[in-house]
């Protein structure tokens, strides 16, 4: 069970859409790191949903920086409050898929090389949702987006989704984690633990959006638990190095019951949907699940 | 009056705009059914639902996330 605080620190009236995966996300790790927590964003859906001037849904302190440069505001928030003797603050920077995997990847590269006692987590909607369903190097194959749309000549993204938590990994830090919202005790521990680790630590959160994949607003959770059950989302975590599955499946489903329900998988043949069936396998197989 | 550098003072002001307009379906909580599993508190993404389950419907945009994690079915989506 996921402790439920007396206030949230995410505040309501935010602007994210009905059903938005995102604000769960943010509203589950803000209650598990406490008040004692400066916040980073990205641009992205949730600066903007959170921040219209002059309000504010954040009940922490937060700074709201361009697209490239949260991993280096974070390191920068985190080195002053170092050297003020502040260690007891957490420092959490968040970014969507495409201020991570994409436009701020230099810049968190950076953060985690040089080691910054931070926690930065991905909300991974897999495209850039705020600015029209943009595809990004975390949309998956097949996905069909505004820039990779699905017609007579195209099926949609023809690249699989690049493997950020393993660069993350590559990196070196004692922290890397996947998550995913419709996991709630998973992520949280995980956001405890990366809070808790001394140095930096990422964690990737895959986070269905409503709006840009195309279901209903209530089954935002459902299409977590889906990706999650038929294997095409993999929950792990490695730990100084160390690599551990967090949550394994009873029994894999079929990868065609997550895809079904998604207006941007809807279009694949039969064929296709075999090759990503393929992909998932060999994924599944690689991380022994 | 616009700040510098457009800093926000006020923590949580985004409450002074009530999403609760946005609703079509409304989420009506049947206690009498409710198992106490948080579900519908953990998973709303307007922070709409307290500790003891009460609905706040004047953030609350029916998105029915509530309804359809509801293992107890104690949650129905009514038309506004």
């Amino acid at each position: 069970m996921v402790d439920i605080p007396d206030k949230n620190l995410l505040a309501p009236g935010h602007r994210g859409c009905a059903g938005c995966g995102a604000s769960i996300a943010v509203k589950l790790a803000l209650n598990a790191l406490g008040e004692n927590t400066v916040a980073i964003s990205a641009t992205g859906c949730l600066e903007v949903m959170t921040t219209p001037y002059p309000e504010t849904a954040w009940e922490v302190p937060f700074i709201h920086v361009a697209f490239e440069n949260s991993g280096a505001v974070a390191s920068g928030v985190e080195s002053a409050l170092r050297i003020q003797g502040k260690d007891d603050v957490n420092v959490v920077a968040f970014g969507g898929d495409g201020g991570t995997v994409d436009i701020g990847l230099q810049s968190l590269s950076g953060a985690m090389e040089r080691g910054h006692n931070m926690t930065y987590i991905c909300y991974d909607n897999e495209a850039y949702m705020n600015t029209g369903i943009q595809r990004s190097g975390a949309t998956p194959f097949g996905a069909t987006t505004t820039t990779s749309p699905m017609g007579s000549a195209s099926f949609g993204e023809d690249k699989p989704k690049k493997n950020m938590p393993m660069i993350m990994a590559a990196h070196g830090i004692p922290y890397v984690a996947t998550a995913s919202i419709a996991y709630p005790e998973d992520f949280v521990k995980k956001v405890k633990k990366a809070a808790e680790t001394k140095g930096a630590a990422y964690i990737h959160l895959q986070q269905p959006c409503t709006t840009g994949w195309g279901f209903s607003s209530d089954r935002t959770i459902e299409m977590g638990r889906l990706a999650v059950e038929t294997g095409s989302w993999i929950l792990y975590e490695i730990e100084n190095g160390k690599f551990d599955i967090t949550y394994r499946p009873e029994e894999r489903k079929p990868v065609k019951e997550y895809l079904a329900p998604q207006k941007r998988f809807r279009h694949l043949s039969d064929e296709l949907i075999e090759k990503i069936q393929k992909y998932v396998d060999a994924e599944c197989a690689e991380l022994g699940l | 009056m616009v700040n510098i550098g457009c800093v926000i003072t006020t923590p949580g002001s985004s409450k002074n705009n009530k999403t609760g307009s946005w609703r079509t379906f409304k989420p009506i909580l049947d206690k009498e059914k409710c198992i106490d599993c948080d579900n519908c508190i953990v998973f709303c993404p307007d922070s709409s639902v307290n500790k003891q389950h009460d609905i706040d419907y004047d953030y609350c945009k029916g998105c029915g996330i509530c309804a359809h994690e509801c293992p107890s079915d104690a949650i129905e989506m009514v038309k506004e």
